[in-house]
């Protein structure tokens, strides 16, 4: 993406303003520190939390989130954010976040780390004789509803739109009803 | 949401009632700002409790949680009253000129309820309109028929006087008037007023009707379609007007698309049924089209690979009448039905109503995929507070998911408006988008089929998945070839007729882009995996969500190059009313679109058919007008107000119809279980005495599953809290800081207590009655002293507390059946103090 010049100098300009501000460095000292974005490469997203739809500039160099900061060039936000969308950052730098897919198995008592491949095979497996034991073809009445009763699923406005698209997809073709997310609650 | 974000600065009065944006939606306060500066408008808000947005408002009134129809009743008594109401627009844009069956009963003459009422469920015919020889709907131009829309709802209104709307929501009858008087003023053709709601209404078990209660207002006072007007259903997340457009619910098919039921066996049966039918002449009936959405919907899902009839007979359908929504999906699960659950992207053990139930329904399922970003109460269920996982046979799989900013796509906000996000990183060691999971899962249970076989397999293994390519071991999902497959294709060469132009033919090749849902067809040619995205990528510009144009050529912030928004980039829903018969502007500073003599000018038009051609503008509507009078609710033509299920007070004071008579009680026999309970239905119960709601902090989203995790988050907002009036702090010996016990007939939940004259109690026909809020992002995962395993995740920042939800009753709304989290009944005392 490319961030518009005009955004660009706007964006630097508050940048230097909040580092004047919030951090009490002798002048010399402040004249001589580099934006943490120098070098970044910018990419726009926008804020996963409520509905309003901030954009949000992130900063990577390395490979690693440096920074993020409200988008100027928004026309909703106008580069503001309030304190969960001034956070992203710590969405991607933060030593918590899974990074292995767990498995926990009936009755343990703990966590196990488990490959990928295992895992999609494990959980298609318990799918398939969950879906071929629940399936009705038809129901009292006799008429065709070809149906799999035995599973539900929850989620999500978490995901985007595409994801939504084919997740969707994918439990109504296993013949899923019992299809549920956020906007329910 | 009608209108948009930006739109809120174009408002004259700006009501805040059933929301909190200054906590919940922070960054749409510029908006709200905005008009208070630029245009001197006033902010009304009514809360129960003094919240941050009435701190900012020029007036706010307090209402007891679960009155808002009575408030809003009063509203609509006062607007008939003193004829503040926009006559031109109500005369000619809804059904209040339309005459009803004189069988039908309002419930001020049959004892709170309609007509029609019998065994739990209302059987409609009394609620019909009248028709001539033609099936025309009879209407009386003057309204002044007895059965007219108008006069009914006159009459229906007539008894919601101030005093006793007054008695029912302990508002003091002058911040009644004051109230009504400041938005009844917008019913001028030159004055706009917008409602900014969100689970404040919806979360009730009147939840549905509370928000077509302010519809009857905005249409009595022209604001629907106008700039600065409308309803704002402002939403929780970020997507979930994109989740719910793409039919993540048992209900819908992605478009609104009812889901087939099993009493239509066919494609032809279920398009004939569910497309609507109308008499009326100058009526658009957009509808009608639905046969072309349903067709293209199903070419989405299978392309070519089934015939049209095929692929309608292969997808699920539903049992006629029967529910599968959340609250019906626990009880089931705690029953036994379930022996798989996919909880993605979702945290249930901390987001359903009476949280134990749902705990306790995790360990009835063999198997639990869990897809997340953190570590969460839902994932580990089985090691959460008072389960024994020695005991517990439910297999889990909790698989980490990319964050918003490592992988690329779309979401809608409630303006409905479209945007894109990039990449920026990759997600963490092996976390993967949440498309590439389920891609893979989808292959891995295809292939399992094509080997194996199994019931009905045609269904998934026909299912078409051009979305992406293997990239290394990995399938890797590629979101832009989903956004073409919900926008559509053409799948045959075609040569088609403009559909605004008669006579005028355009040639599609196989493969090109549908232009606008407009040109999709009923005969299998064309796909669209959600119709009212058609028209979001296109052949030259790409995809439309990705535009960063901030031009304002109308300057009321439509600023229509700034990425997309359904339907067709159009801004403001019902534009079409914004207008007179002849076209012109209502209000001609603030015109959304206008005539030029030629064509429409400003924002896409919607409904509006050449001036003076007498097309009614609601064409989503069958008969083409809004509806002041709405038949096709399962509770009621007019809203009325109920009692919420678990309640302060012994009696309606409006009827002897107590609650809500068309919702589904849990607690009846052969209905729920054995958890399900509630309080204080029958009788005031003196073990829960206070009025409890739940609602969110700025710092937090949702059960706190993501900020929990962020220490900066979590710094801010430590845990769960009890806010307590300085009244019933001091009756209850409550002080600043104390830890305290919150309590509903389902459970408890320890609080620290924050005693506050934000809360005062209500005066509720004569007795003192006092509500409590609490927030509900805590969970117990991410509090010190869990017990923690080697290599379990520890926040850097603990919290302290559990879900809210622990409390909340298992009672849905009778249309949506989303549970009442807004007004239950629970008990606070002094930790340690019995």
């Amino acid at each position: 993406m490319n961030v518009s010049r005009r955004g660009f100098l706007k964006l630097s300009g508050a940048v230097a303003a909040v580092s004047g501000l919030g951090i009490s460095l002798k002048p010399a000292a402040a004249h001589a520190k580099e934006l943490k974005i120098k070098y970044a490469k910018e990419t726009t997203t926008v804020c996963p939390y409520c509905s309003v739809g901030c954009s949000i500039i992130v900063s990577v160099r390395d490979g690693k989130v440096v920074n993020t900061e409200g988008d100027p060039d928004s026309p909703i936000n106008k580069g503001s954010l309030c304190s969960k969308g001034g956070s992203i950052y710590q969405m991607a730098v933060n030593e918590n976040r899974l990074g292995k897919p767990l498995y926990r198995a009936p009755f343990a008592t703990e966590w196990k780390e488990v490959e990928w491949e295992w895992a999609f095979e494990k959980i298609a497996e318990n799918v398939k004789k969950s879906r071929d034991a629940s399936f009705k073809k038809t129901n009292a009445k006799g008429e065709l509803v070809n149906r799999t009763e035995g599973i539900a699923s929850v989620g999500s406005a978490a995901m985007d739109l595409e994801e939504c698209f084919t997740y969707q997809k994918f439990l109504r073709g296993l013949g899923l009803v019992y299809i549920e997310h956020q906007a329910r609650i | 949401m009608t209108n948009h974000w930006v739109d809120f600065k174009n408002s004259d009065v700006i009501l805040i009632m059933g929301s909190n944006p200054a906590s919940n939606h922070p960054v749409s306060w510029k908006w709200i700002q905005e008009a208070v500066s630029t245009r001197n408008a006033k902010i009304i808000c009514v809360d129960p409790r003094f919240t941050q947005s009435a701190s900012k408002a020029h007036l706010y009134a307090p209402l007891r949680s679960g009155t808002d129809i009575a408030f809003l009743g009063g509203m609509i008594r006062y607007i008939l009253e003193n004829k503040l109401y926009f006559e031109e627009y109500i005369r000619h844009y809804t059904n209040a000129t339309f005459l009803v069956n004189p069988a039908l009963k309002l419930p001020g003459d049959n004892k709170g309820v309609f007509s029609g009422f019998t065994n739990g469920k209302y059987e409609k015919d009394t609620w019909s309109y009248q028709t001539d020889g033609a099936g025309v709907i009879r209407k009386d131009p003057t309204m002044k028929h007895p059965n007219c829309v108008f006069q009914l709802l006159k009459k229906h209104y007539s008894r919601y006087t101030p005093e006793l709307v007054s008695k029912i929501c302990g508002t003091p009858v002058d911040k009644l008037l004051e109230v009504y008087k400041l938005y009844g003023s917008t019913g001028k053709p030159d004055r706009a007023g917008v409602d900014l709601y969100a689970m404040g209404w919806t979360q009730h078990t009147v939840g549905t009707q509370n928000i077509r209660t302010m519809c009857i207002i905005q249409l009595l006072l022209g604001n629907m379609g106008i700039a600065g007007g409308g309803v704002a259903a402002m939403r929780g997340e970020s997507n979930v007007q994109g989740s719910t457009d793409h039919g993540l619910l048992f209900h819908i098919w992605p478009g609104y698309l009812g889901t087939p039921t099993a009493s239509l066996p066919t494609l032809k049966a279920y398009n004939e049924k569910r497309t609507p039918k109308t008499k009326e002449k100058n009526s658009l009936n957009w509808w009608k089209n639905f046969p072309k959405y349903s067709a293209s919907f199903l070419r989405s899902m299978y392309g070519m690979n089934m015939g049209l009839e095929e692929a309608y007979a292969a997808l699920p359908k539903l049992d006629d009448g029967a529910n599968y929504s959340w609250l019906q999906i626990f009880d089931d699960m705690y029953k036994g039905k379930f022996t798989g659950f996919f909880a993605w992207g979702m945290n249930p053990a901390c987001s359903g109503a009476h949280s134990n139930k749902v705990r306790q329904a995790l360990t009835k399922v063999d198997w639990l995929v869990n897809v997340n970003l953190f570590d969460n109460e839902t994932g580990s269920f089985w090691r959460g507070p008072g389960m024994d996982p020695a005991k517990i046979k439910t297999e889990v799989f909790m698989l980490p998911c990319a964050a918003s900013i490592e992988k690329e796509g779309s979401i809608a906000n409630s303006g409905r408006l479209q945007q894109w996000r990039y990449k920026a990183v990759n997600p963490p060691e092996e976390a993967l988008p949440d498309g590439d999971i389920m891609s893979e899962i989808f292959f891995k249970v295809k292939e399992l089929y094509e080997k194996k076989g199994g019931p009905n397999k045609e269904a998934l293994t026909k299912l078409t998945w051009p979305y992406g390519k293997m990239a290394g071991k990995h399938f890797h999902y590629d979101p832009r070839k989903v956004a073409a497959e919900i926008n559509g294709f053409f799948l045959a060469d075609k040569k088609v007729e403009n559909p605004t132009k008669k006579g005028e033919f355009k040639e599609f090749k196989k493969g090109d882009l549908v232009p606008t849902f407009a040109w999709l067809q009923d005969d299998g040619s064309t796909s669209s995996g959600c119709w009212v995205y058609c028209g979001s990528v296109t052949p030259d510009k790409g995809i439309l969500p990705m535009r960063r144009d901030t031009a304002d050529p109308t300057g009321l912030g439509l600023t229509p190059g700034w990425a997309w928004s359904w339907p067709v980039n159009r801004r403001i829903i019902y534009n079409g009313a914004s207008v007179d018969l002849n076209g012109n502007p209502w209000d001609p500073s603030r015109a959304v679109i206008k005539w030029n003599g030629e064509k429409w000018t400003g924002d896409v038009p919607d409904g509006a058919g050449d001036p003076g051609k007498g097309r009614p503008p609601f064409i989503m509507k069958p008969d083409g007008v809004a509806s002041l009078y709405g038949p096709g609710l399962a509770d009621g033509p007019f809203p009325e107000h109920y009692e919420p299920l678990e309640c302060p007070i012994e009696k309606n004071l409006l009827s002897p119809q107590k609650n809500n008579p068309a919702i589904k009680r849990f607690d009846k026999k052969g209905v729920g279980s054995d958890l399900d309970v509630y309080s204080g239905v029958t009788s005031c119960d003196p073990r829960f005495p206070f009025i409890c709601s739940t609602y969110r902090v700025s710092e937090h989203w949702q059960t706190g599953v993501l900020t929990r995790w962020c220490p900066w988050l979590a710094e801010m907002q430590p845990g769960m809290f009890v806010e307590v009036g300085t009244d019933l702090a001091k009756e209850k010996g409550i002080k600043n800081g104390d830890k305290c016990i919150v309590s509903s007939a389902r459970g408890e939940v320890e609080c620290t207590a924050i005693v506050t004259p934000r809360f005062k109690p209500f005066n509720i026909d004569g007795n003192m009655i006092h509500e409590i809020g609490i927030p509900w992002h805590f969970g117990w995962i991410t509090t010190k002293d869990r017990t923690y395993n080697p290599g379990d995740k520890k926040a850097e920042v603990f919290t302290h507390g559990d879900s809210a939800n622990l409390l909340v009753p298992t009672i849905g709304d009778a249309n949506t059946m989303i549970p009442e989290s807004k007004a239950f009944m629970a008990n606070v005392v002094k930790k340690g103090v019995k």
